[in-house]
């Protein structure tokens, strides 16, 4: 892939996402994602609720209640934390690997993307992606998610969400340049006092072998709902059919000397 | 300060080294200009949020301050104590560059000696007479004509000197007793910590911690900005808000000067462009005032007297006059004729939306146009304003889709409750599309006074025309059906200059021929690049004197783009800001009295010795080769009789206003009122509210006991106040139909805190009613951390938090938060008290129809307050 230039992707720092939602509405503005039902969640600020077929950014709203620090007289009981999630676009991305049609592919930017027009709507990806991304849309069973603006990109623009961000909470760029950013700006913020920052979905020797998407966040990644550590589903993929095949062949021996046998 | 618009610009954000945001939700409101606010975090800034809410602005704020609603002059009150008692002024900038060392007349009182009156109070009217409030010493108009224009409520938005001039009598050392300096210690010794932990219900450290954070900011090196938009202003003594906050950049050194001032955050597209060139009934384009009928302002020379100041750019009223009525009424206007001043209409009264409203309510009002506002939900007291335009004859309503104020005839909530029967409604409806933004040529005057260009980019959809092409050939027609006419009265609509030309199979007027005729041309025909150039003699045609120069050199200067990256910070070819392109006014202050930066840090203007001029990164908002050792001679007039070193030119003593002489009608400083329904009495003046508040009697517009002092209050005892959210516009009209933004916050809701859900048993996720005299209405209840209980004056007071962006049409549908409101306003700008009221809070959801009625009527029987069936829309 590197024939094309460097892998991209999209480092979201949530120590100055604003929740505005921009990200959202731009997104499905510039890609026709359909609207996704008017319901009140009463989940703090958040009535998208989860990334789905119909949702490729999700902006999370937590509310905290925190001890208020004594002293400096700061504070007021509360913390809010805002993140916009969206595809990870994994290095290991096992939607990828149970494809069968080929509509989910690694576009030249590194990226992953479906094909809507290939896609026959068999729905092996969405098990399979350890992030709960990918999602089948109810009217025509195909699966969706993030293109990664794959159209935006091959036109040399950014993706609809980082343009529209106004505070550069989701950044995009050669995913080297944000993986060096990053770390030059948690290790800032844990100068200035905020211990809590850390990067997630950064280290390639994760389970998915690292994120094309990642994220600065200032609590566990429970708190925002990204699993702790996600593993690539199709990891023991290998194996399995190793296991399986040897199993097999265990079988056809076992069946060829009951045979054998019973020719005496 | 002497203008009607914010001192600086929002990418100015970024040098600032302390931001407090009050009286705003800068983040969820202004999301893009929020931007330089984060900018700032990130280069160390302190951003500050003081609000009744933690919000999506609060954050990211490094610290949150909850406020009780409606309590903000004494928390800034006791921070102007905290700089003066602690001695942390800048102390040369408050000498050299405000009014601190004017002597007030003998005979001032301040509320300090009449327990929360000013002296010049008249009860029977309620007005008051600014006589005493004067510099000593200096002539000031008949006590008559200020009440003339204080009898309905008049204000200035800018040039509050019209009238007066240098002090002439100071006191340099600022120890005079009378002095402002010494007025405004002795005004403000009671706002204490004490008393902000009491009335506000803020801990005395937290009060501190911002205080200090401000001082600390401030000075030489350093700056500190404020933010606010209606937070503050929506109260019924908003005006005293902004006046507060004033008075702490001016002590501190922080107007005029990067990373300082007042950031006066406008609601939406526009707001600033509609006072600009006004959609308000007492100002002409330009804040020029408009003439009263009963008043002395009956020929042009009377009203230029009235309007013009013996020193700065005031001095040049009868210009821009003139010039404005040439751009009006062209060759019809002479100087033989008074350039037709006698065609300008005349004021008789209060003609304000509310009052019109309540005019309409009781038959006085025939017909009436509603364009980009939806005043069925997003004005205050919904009820009413639906009661009114049923007694129309006719309505027309331009707007994107059938928006409340269109459909109120069959889909009020009235219709529901019986109140209003459609077959009753005489008044005929005329609903216009109208085109959006992309759809037409056109400029938007934005929050920094920046004028932008926008270029149609697909012609309108079927009926759908610009508000140009439909104001242009309404007045085509009407003009055509009055050639024949030989009525004097009909000669003001006949002599117009109505011939801009149109294109296109619609025949569309041309946007630019409209804007250059604002920029306004010379002698010669051609467009001319500064307001300096006009002339009273009817030689220059101008449509707006702060505009002029937006069509300099012939070229729309306001579609320019160059961007941000290929020029210096302050972007001076981004758009074009008025006055002629300045960014941040009263630059000459950013310099010290001999010209010389403050410090190298906050260098912006400066006096350039060899060049003879001033120099620096903006326009210099002063005479540009007025040395800084200028004296005027005798005789000087307009800027030429101010000092080389006194950069508020826009005032006839070149001064900052740290006490106002004249301009307000509700004091010369600010004072803590409790807002008009409070559930707290006043701890600090006997005077409980706003004396001078407007609060018109009328049936439609009943009120809650005003405090926990007077009858059942208890029925109300809760505070409620109203916010945007990111996710809709206003009130709803450009949001609700739309399903992207419609499904991020789908319902109407409230937020209380989990202690007022327990109290009233509200359940998350549910529904409650929220009900004040006025009516009630129901909203999804959402129990959250971020509104806190406030310990008030030894016993807590609960908040309620209401969004009021809906109403019943669209695909998000819901109570409109504003029908729980009263009419109750700023006396200075007629504005609504919407961010403070009191309110009753119950689980479930409201009855239906006539229940809904005889519900609101138990809390008035309750509640000791009745409807007045007797009032006519007066004023108590």
């Amino acid at each position: 892939m590197n024939e094309h230039g460097p892998r991209v992707g999209f480092f979201t720092d949530t120590s100055v996402c604003i929740g505005c939602k921009a990200c959202e509405v731009a997104c499905k503005e510039w890609n026709g994602v359909p609207e996704d039902g008017l319901d009140f969640r009463a989940t703090s600020y958040d009535n998208t609720g989860m990334l789905g077929a119909n949702s490729w950014r999700h902006v999370a709203f937590v509310e905290q209640a925190r001890p208020v620090p004594s002293g400096d007289g700061g504070g007021s009981g509360v913390r809010w934390l805002m993140s916009s999630d969206v595809c990870k676009h994994c290095t290991r991305a096992a939607c990828l690997d149970v494809c069968p049609t080929g509509a989910l592919f690694r576009s030249e930017f590194g990226t992953v993307v479906v094909q809507a027009d290939v896609c026959n709507g068999c729905g092996y990806c969405v098990p399979a992606c350890p992030f709960g991304v990918i999602d089948q849309r109810k009217d025509d069973g195909r699966a969706w998610k993030c293109t990664f603006c794959y159209d935006r990109l091959g036109a040399g623009l950014e993706p609809a969400c980082a343009q529209a961000c106004p505070t550069d909470s989701i950044q995009f760029g050669p995913l080297d340049e944000l993986r060096a950013r990053a770390a030059r700006r948690v290790s800032r913020l844990q100068e200035q006092g905020t211990a809590e920052a850390r990067l997630y979905g950064h280290d390639q020797g994760d389970g998915v072998g690292g994120a094309g998407a990642f994220f600065l966040l200032l609590d566990d990644p429970e708190v925002y709902g990204l699993p702790p550590d996600p593993v690539v589903t199709t990891r023991d993929l290998a194996g399995m059919w190793r296991a399986a095949a040897a199993a097999a062949l265990s079988l056809a021996a076992g069946v060829a000397a009951v045979f054998a046998g019973s020719r005496r | 300060m002497g203008r009607g618009g914010a001192t600086t610009f929002q990418q100015d954000l970024r040098n600032s080294d302390c931001i407090v945001i009050m009286g705003s939700n800068m983040a969820e409101c202004h999301p893009v200009g929020f931007q330089w606010v984060m900018e700032a975090k990130q280069r160390g800034a302190k951003v500050i949020h003081i609000d009744p809410r933690f919000t999506r602005t609060s954050a990211v704020a490094d610290v949150h301050v909850p406020v009780r609603a409606g309590s903000d002059i004494v928390f800034l009150g006791a921070v102007v104590n905290h700089i003066l008692a602690n001695g942390r002024e800048f102390r040369e900038y408050v000498e050299a560059y405000t009014n601190a060392s004017a002597i007030i007349d003998p005979g001032f009182r301040d509320t300090e000696d009449l327990d929360g009156l000013f002296s010049g109070w008249d009860p029977d009217r309620r007005i008051y007479d600014t006589a005493t409030w004067q510099y000593e010493g200096l002539d000031v108009l008949p006590a008559a004509a200020h009440a003339e224009g204080a009898a309905v409520g008049e204000a200035h938005g800018q040039g509050s000197s019209l009238h007066g001039g240098r002090p002439p009598s100071v006191d340099p050392t600022l120890q005079h007793p009378r002095c402002v300096f010494q007025l405004l210690r002795r005004h403000f010794a009671r706002y204490t910590p004490e008393r902000v932990e009491e009335v506000c219900g803020v801990p005395r450290d937290m009060f501190l911690e911002v205080a200090e954070a401000l001082c600390a900011n401030s000075g030489r090196e350093r700056t500190s900005a404020f933010c606010y938009a209606v937070g503050w202003t929506q109260h019924s003594v908003g005006v005293q808000y902004i006046r507060t906050a004033a008075i702490i950049q001016l002590l501190l050194g922080n107007v005029g000067r990067p990373g300082g001032g007042i950031l006066a955050l406008r609601g939406h597209a526009s707001i600033q462009g509609s006072t600009d060139i006004p959609t308000l009934y007492n100002i002409l384009p330009g804040y020029l005032s408009m003439p009263h009928a009963g008043g002395g302002a009956q020929t042009l020379a009377g009203y230029v007297e009235r309007t013009s100041a013996p020193g700065g750019f005031w001095g040049h009223s009868d210009s821009y006059i003139v010039s404005l009525l040439k751009a009006w009424w062209g060759p019809a206007a002479t100087a033989g004729n008074d350039f037709c001043f006698d065609y300008l209409p005349r004021i008789t009264g209060d003609h304000s939306t509310y009052q019109t409203a309540l005019d309409m309510a009781d038959g006085k009002v025939a017909g009436f146009f509603v364009i980009g506002e939806n005043p069925a939900v997003g004005s205050a007291n919904g009820k009413l304003h639906r009661q009114a335009l049923a007694k129309l004859d006719w309505l027309v309503v331009r707007d994107f889709c059938e928006i409340e104020t269109a459909s109120f005839w069959y889909d009020a909530p009235e219709i529901e409750t019986g109140e209003l029967r459609t077959q009753e409604i005489a008044t005929e409806v005329f609903f216009l599309p109208a085109a959006t933004h992309t759809e037409k040529d056109g400029s938007f005057t934005n929050t920094q006074r920046l004028l932008q260009w926008h270029h149609a980019a697909v012609e309108p959809e079927g009926d759908c025309r610009s508000d140009l092409w439909f104001y242009f050939h309404l007045g085509r027609v009407i003009r055509d059906k009055l050639a024949a006419s030989p009525l004097e009265r009909d000669r003001p609509v006949l002599d117009l200059t109505w011939d801009y030309p149109t294109s296109g199979p619609r025949a569309e007027p041309d946007a630019e021929a409209v804007l250059r005729e604002i920029n306004g041309w010379g002698p010669d025909g051609a467009a001319l690049s500064s307001y300096t150039e006009l002339r009273a003699d009817g030689s220059t045609a101008c449509g707006c004197w702060i505009y002029c120069g937006c069509f300099a050199q012939e070229n729309n200067q306001t579609a320019r783009r160059r961007p941000g990256q290929d020029q210096h910070w302050v972007a001076p070819e981004w758009g074009w800001a008025w006055p002629a392109n300045r960014r941040i006014l009263y630059n000459r202050a950013s310099a010290d009295p001999q010209g010389r930066p403050w410090s190298e840090r906050k260098r912006y203007v400066w006096w350039d010795g060899d060049q003879g001029r001033w120099s620096g990164f903006d326009v210099p908002d002063f005479k540009v080769d007025m040395a800084p050792d200028y004296v005027p001679p005798d005789g000087a007039t307009a800027e030429d009789a101010l000092r080389g070193d006194e950069p508020f030119v826009m005032q006839a003593d070149g001064r900052g206003w740290l006490f106002v002489p004249n301009g307000l009608v509700d004091g010369p400083l600010p004072v803590h009122y409790e807002p008009h329904e409070s559930p707290c009495a006043n701890p600090l003046y006997a005077q409980q509210a706003n004396p001078a508040r407007q609060r018109p009697r009328h049936r439609h517009n009943p009120f809650n006991p005003a405090s926990e002092g007077r009858g059942e209050a208890r029925a109300f005892p809760y505070v409620m106040t109203t916010y945007r959210l990111t996710e809709h516009h206003t009130a709803g009209g450009m949001s609700r139909t739309v399903a992207y933004l419609s499904e991020l916050q789908p319902e109407m809701f409230c937020e209380v805190s989990p202690e007022l859900a327990a109290e009233r048993q509200l359940v998350h996720g549910g529904w409650a009613t929220i009900v004040s005299t006025r009516t009630a209405i129901e909203a999804r209840v959402m129990v959250t951390r971020r509104v806190a209980p406030l310990r008030v004056g030894g016993r807590i007071v609960h908040q309620v938090g209401l969004p009021y962006h809906w109403g019943q049409r669209g695909l998000s549908t819901g109570d409109s938060a504003n029908d729980l409101f009263p009419v109750a306003l700023d006396p200075n700008v007629h504005i609504q008290e919407v961010k403070a009221a009191t309110c009753d809070i119950r689980p479930g959801r409201r009855p239906r129809g006539p229940a809904l009625v005889a519900l609101v009527e138990d809390y008035r029987r309750r509640a000791g307050e009745a409807p007045d069936p007797g009032a006519d829309g007066g004023r108590a």
